[in-house]
This record gives C-alpha cells, structure tokens and sequence, in this order.
C-alpha cells in the first residue's frame, strides 16, 4: 500500500490559498451579472429576457437581484447591448439577512456542518461536495461536514425545498444545539429558482426557516459557498445581493 | 427502417390479425407503432418482449381528448417500436403491462400515482411519488385539471406513518436510513430489512427531491423547459437539454450546424467523463481508500474547471438551443481543453493502474452487488450498469446522433455484473471519451453554431441521448406559440434505481454504501 503514500506525496499541494490571497483560476466560478448602465428602454427589453425576474429596469439601467439569478446567460449572451458579466474573481458574493450576525470568537475556527438537500437539481449538492476535495479543502479552515444535527452549528441548506422534505428540514433544525445559525445555498434555496412556487416546491426556503447566509449562484462556485461560510464564522464581510445601479454609478 | 424492424412489423400484421393497427412513424425516426386496444396491450409488449428480442425503454402518458399510454421499446440492435392504446377520457382503468415485463413496474407505479390511472393486476400500487405520509388520496398533480403552479392546501404530516416491511421472519428488524444521512447526500431513504448479518430487503423511497417538473413544464415555452431540462439533473445537464433540443428539433425539421454538433458531442463527452471521474471518486471513498479518493477528486474539479474556463458554467448550463448552440466556442480554445482533458486521461489510467494492484481495495468490490445480464434486461437496466452485466446497449451507437457514427470509439461491455465489472466500464468508458473530445477538437468544422431560423410547430416528438448514467428518453409535445402540453422524461436513473436492490440484498451491511457507490445513481434525476 505503500504506493498510495507516495502517490499522496507527489502531488503536492493543490488547496487554494483564499482567503489568504484571492483564488484567479479559470474556470472555477460562473460569474454573476453586473447592474450596467443601459437606456431604459434597452433595460426593459433586457429584464423581458430573464427567465427569473433577476433582472429589475431602473431609471439609468438595469439592477441585479442576484437572489433569482439561474445562469441561463440570456442577458450576456446576443448582439444588441448584452450586459455586464462579472467573471471568475467575483465569487465572494453570500449576503446576510435582516437574521444574520456571526457566531462570534468561540465558533470562528471550528463549524460543523449538516447538509440537508431540500430538493435540488444535484449541481449544488455536487458543488458542496468539492469543498472537500484537495482544491478546496475546507478542513484547513476549520469545517467540517457532520452526518448528525446534534454535532451542527450550521444548517447548510441546499434545493427548492419541497413538501416531502418540510418535515425532514423542520426535524434536522429542531435537534441541533442552539447556537445554531442557517445557510441558504443556490438560487433555488434562496428564491425557487426556475422550481418554485408551485405545488411541489416553495419560493426559497426562507419562507420556513429564518435564514441568515445566503449565497446565490445556480449553482455557487465552491468558493463562493466557502465564502459563506467564512461570513458566518465572521472571517470574513458579506457582500450586497441586491446590486443597484446607482451605486455602482456612485462608486465609478 | 432497418429490414430487420421491417420484418417484425410485417409478423405483427399476422401475429396479431385484426387486434393491431401496425403503423410506421414519420421522419424516418426509425420507429414503428402497434396501436391495440387495452385488453391486448401485455401480450402484444410481451410478443415484442419475449419473442422479439425488444427491451422496455419507458412509458409516456398523455391526457389529451383521450388517454394515450404509449410503451416505448428498443429495437434488438437498433431502432424503436411504440405500443400504443387509446383509453376514453372518462375510463381510469388499463391491465398492467409489468406482470409479464418487470421493467415496466415503476413506470406504472409512477402514472397510477400521478394520473390515476389503475394498472389492474399490478401487485403494489400507492405510496411512491407521491409520500403518502404527506398527501391526501384523489391527488392527481398530472392531470390537466390540477393546478400546479400554486401549493395544495397541505395537511400535518402522518407521524404514525410506516414504510410496507416485506420480510415477516422472526427477529427480523428493519433500519431505517435517511433522507438525511452521512456527510452530503441526496435525499433518499432506505429501509434496510435484515435478520441480522446481511441486507434481505433494500427497498429505496425516493421522490423526496420529486419537484414536479414535467407538470410545471406544461403551460411553459419551449425555450423555458429547456432551463427545466438542464435541472433535471445538475450532473447531467447537458445530456438532459440535448435530448429536448433534438426532440424538438426532429419534431420542427430544424437543422443543426455541423459545428454545433460536434461541438455538443465534444461537450457530451466532457460531461461524461465528469460523470465517470465523480463516480469513480465516490467508490474510492466508499472503501475509505482516502488517497485514491483525493486523486479523483482532483481529476473531477479540473474537469470541472476545464468545463467553467470553456463555456463559463462548470455544469455546461445554458449552452444548448433549439437549431445548436447559444454561444461558439473557440478552436483554440477546444483544442487546449482537448489537450487538458487527455492528461486527466493519462493522470485517471494510472489511477486504475494503482487500483488493479491494491488488494484491499479489490476486496471490497469483487464478487460484490452482482446483477446478472438475465435480472439486468428483466429491470430494464441502462447505461454504465447494464454494461457491465453484459447488456451493451449504447444510443450512441444504437441510435446515433451528433455525428456519433462519425467518430471511433468502442462501447466497453464486462459480463462479471459485480461491483468492480461497474468501476472498469466506468474507467474505461472515461477514457472512450477523453478520446472522442481529442479527435472531435480536430474535426470541428467551420461555419455557424446556431439556425438562425428556428420555427416551432405543433405535434410530439421523441428525443435520446445515452446520459452518462444511460438512456434518457424525451418526450415533447408541443401546441400553437411553441407553448408545451407535454413533457414526459425518463431518465436512466429511474431504470437502474428499480434495479440496485437486485444488487443490494444478501449482502452484508458494511458492503451497502459500496454497492450504492458503483451504481453511481442520481436521486435528482431519478425524482425529477
């Protein structure tokens, strides 16, 4: 078995360095919509093309709520004025709730996590997964999953919730110890995405659970989940999940 | 028409005289229909069962002035035969097909469930999709009379609830697992039956991730169902969308650009060989060999990497549209994910090298969840799976699409039906595809990637890809405005679901999570 060792060994390090230094890997992160200055009349055309109302006209240009933002690209992608797209950089993007305020000193360097899939397409659930890959290796930031509720600080939620897992939820919540704080994860958790409302599934899981992390994406890069986190712990400040135009035009 | 299928509907003519209305499909879709009336509908799927050498493919119901059940099957080699009934709108009640064709089973179990339709002498109806702990009788979501865009006034779940125990043996005892279980998993829960050493029953309940997504497809445009397509399963986005894409496709005579197609191939594979690489991490790290589990889960982010650099979404989402492609990619930039993609190959080649040799490892898989080729066409099973338990059935090269006749690769196939004949078919239909994106990189042609002119048009139409976990059927529908009436997915999670507890029981507990690892088995796909 000795080969194991030493194939372990030559590999070398591969974990990133965020959140010490930024991550500029290609290809790790979808990007987000950027609120771009347009007509309004080019505005309107432009929030007609969003599947999931993320896109809101306002009087300059366009305002994203990165909350219904799905990444189906209609909005960058095709000719007459596609708008801004933020690439890879900008994964640090989870945003705190009106519920939202960290754990505080003693939870800022060990966080037990259960993850609860509350009906997703799979994507997201597989995004979490990677943070425990070499590349991510949340370990080293003190996280970790657990599979019990009674071990959780954090209920890491993923997935339109639907009815069938109202009570699986509600029961998975119930039995953690308090201090105990809830991440919402993936446009479906945050606002049902392309799923909810309907019968089977609900309008983002906020509607039955105070939430106090989110984190949009469809899904979120693994760093942008490992932002999150880092946000509950307190390591490091939430970002605005409502990008408004003005004050993009303030800041330039 | 292939004259083999030819010559089975020329039989059908005299086997079935005066109880078959034999038809050929239009478009050259390489299908044939038997229409029959309800009372003959098992023995007519069975003649072609049986007797003829088909494998249930799906089952596809729709309500329209009357009720239209339509059995799909795979040809021996190649091709579709379609059995289809006609039910009047106010009759509920049909005689079930899976009696004599096993596959069949959960399909009706499903359309009983969400339609209610009775399939008389099916042996377990009730509880499935819909948990029964949660919903009232008489709910029909499927139905057009439901409406499902808004929530049903739901009741308090039945605490008192309980799952159907199967083995009545004294001392026997039942252990309940899931829907949350271990570290991050899909919502599945499993009712381990056992007298004490070894799993007798593993009955899955699945459907607690079930979002309804062929009801609220309905009423949709086309162009919305697509983003429901590539949701099905996050893991298999791509393969999900280009089933629909060709459906509708085929059904509107959209062309697709010679580049968009190999590009979509080239994407397919970069999807599959994600797949493959994931799976084979998660069996790693199901016999606790952790190093090899790391070693694939590199592999598996930089392939996802490799996907995110080149598209821009890790998960290939919002790439495909009806006529090809939303947006081009680069030759260039092809090529250098070509190169990337053929040392992932090299990197997974040595993996297997290392695994082939490390005995503890082998233990734990070998002689593990057998299925035999027997049980594994009996349960309809598809894909990775089913190759190896020696059914190689491939849509790639069964039905070919995209341009698949065009490049060389071969369906790898093992006939051992135990859990390390399922890793090598996974490692070495990884490296048939890092081998299809290396060749497809040379061969893109120029030109453009999408028809700019793409009209849609009323009627139904069937598409197929092999996903990687297997054959995924779509069924689209469409009315005037390009507004869907039906959206029917079989997906092939569903079929190998049916089938994992073949290999799940006697054997023992520690053995259950291996066995559940090298069925790589999607719940999202499955529960849709």
């Amino acid at each position: 078995m000795s080969q194991w060792v030493i194939k372990g060994l030559r590999s070398g390090i591969k974990s990133t360095r965020y959140p010490r230094t930024s991550e500029t890997a290609p290809g790790i992160s979808p990007g987000l919509p950027v609120a771009t200055p347009m007509s309004a009349e080019l505005a309107q055309a432009m929030a007609a093309r969003c599947p999931t109302a993320a896109l809101e006209p306002a009087r300059t240009g366009i305002d994203v709520n990165l909350r219904r933002c799905v990444h189906c690209f209609r909005c960058a992608r095709g000719g007459d004025g596609a708008i801004g797209w933020e690439r890879e950089r900008d994964f640090e993007c989870a945003g705190v709730t009106s519920h939202g305020d960290n754990f505080g000193r003693v939870f800022t360097r060990s966080i037990h996590i259960l993850v609860v899939d509350t009906g997703d397409c799979g994507a997201c659930l597989n995004e979490v997964k990677q943070l425990n890959n070499p590349y991510y290796n949340m370990h080293r930031l003190g996280f970790f999953f657990t599979p019990t509720p009674r071990h959780a600080d954090v209920l890491l939620v993923v997935g339109a919730l639907t009815e069938h897992m109202r009570l699986p939820l509600r029961k998975a919540y119930d039995a953690m110890p308090t201090p105990k704080r809830v991440v919402a994860v993936g446009a479906c958790a945050l606002s049902g995405g392309i799923f909810g409302p309907s019968f089977m599934c609900a309008g983002g899981v906020g509607d039955f659970l105070a939430v106090d992390v989110e984190v949009p994406g469809n899904p979120p890069a693994p760093l942008a989940i490992l932002h999150g986190l880092l946000v509950v712990a307190g390591r490091k400040p939430p970002a605005p999940l409502y990008r408004r135009i003005e004050e993009v035009d303030g800041q330039g | 028409m292939a004259p083999e299928l030819l010559q089975v509907l020329e039989d059908a003519k005299t086997r079935w005289t005066g109880k078959v209305k034999p038809g050929v499909d239009g478009g050259g879709a390489a299908a044939f229909h038997l229409e029959c009336e309800a009372p003959e509908l098992p023995d007519v799927c069975n003649w072609l069962f049986a007797e003829r050498g088909f494998s249930f493919g799906g089952l596809i119901i729709e309500q329209r002035t009357r009720w239209e059940l339509r059995y799909v099957f795979y040809g021996p080699d190649s091709g579709w035969a379609h059995v289809v009934t006609f039910l009047p709108a106010t009759e509920g009640r049909v005689p079930s097909v899976s009696r004599l064709i096993h596959a069949a089973d959960w399909h009706e179990r499903e359309a009983e469930d969400l339609f209610g339709l009775v399939f008389e002498g099916h042996p377990r109806l009730g509880d499935f999709v819909l948990h029964n702990d949660v919903w009232q009788e008489g709910i029909e979501p499927m139905r057009k009379s439901f409406d499902g865009s808004r929530a049903v006034a739901s009741r308090e779940p039945d605490l008192t609830w309980k799952p159907r125990r199967i083995v009545e043996e004294a001392g026997a005892f039942a252990m309940p697992v899931g829907p949350v279980y271990s570290a991050a998993t899909a919502p599945v829960h499993f009712q381990l039956e056992t007298v004490g050493e070894d799993v007798i029953r593993a009955q899955p309940r699945l459907f607690w991730a079930y979002r309804g997504l062929e009801k609220i497809a309905e009423g949709r445009k086309a162009d919305d169902v697509l983003l429901i397509a590539e949701r099905i399963s996050g893991t298999s986005a791509f393969a999900h969308s280009l089933a629909l894409c060709q459906a509708v496709e085929s059904l509107c005579q959209i062309e697709v650009p010679r580049r968009a197609s190999w590009l979509r191939m080239f994407l397919a594979e970069l999807e599959r060989l994600r797949h493959h690489v994931a799976a084979i991490a998660g069996i790693c790290e199901s016999t606790a060999l952790s190093v090899a589990a790391a070693q694939a889960a590199i592999l598996e982010e930089e392939l996802l990497r490799i996907s995110g650099a080149l598209t821009g979404h890790r998960y290939l989402f919002g790439m495909n549209v009806f006529g090809g492609l939303a947006a081009d990619l680069e030759d260039n930039a092809c090529r250098h994910a070509a190169a990337q993609v053929a040392q992932v190959s090299g990197r997974l080649a040595t993996l297997q090298a290392m695994l082939s040799t490390s005995s503890s490892f082998l233990d734990r898989l070998e002689n593990v969840g057998n299925v035999s080729a027997s049980n594994a066409r009996d349960f309809g099973l598809v894909g990775p799976i089913a190759r190896a338990s020696g059914v190689s059935r491939d849509l790639r090269r069964a039905q070919p699409y995209c341009g698949y006749e065009r490049v060389e690769f071969q369906v790898p196939s093992e006939s051992e039906g135990d859990g390390y004949a399922r890793l090598r078919v996974f490692f070495q239909e990884a490296a048939q595809s890092a081998r299809i994106i290396v060749e497809a990189a040379e061969r893109i042609p120029a030109g453009r990637v999408r028809t700019p002119e793409a009209v849609l048009r009323p009627g139904a139409a069937l598409g197929w890809v092999e996903a990687p976990g297997g054959a995924a059927l779509h069924w689209i529908r469409l009315g005037d405005g390009g507004v869907v009436e039906r959206y029917r997915i079989v997906t092939p999670s569903f079929a190998n679901w049916h089938g994992f507890r073949l290999a799940a029981e006697d054997f023992a507990f520690q053995d259950f999570p291996i066995i559940l690892a090298t069925f790589a088995l999607s719940v999202h796909e499955n529960d849709r």
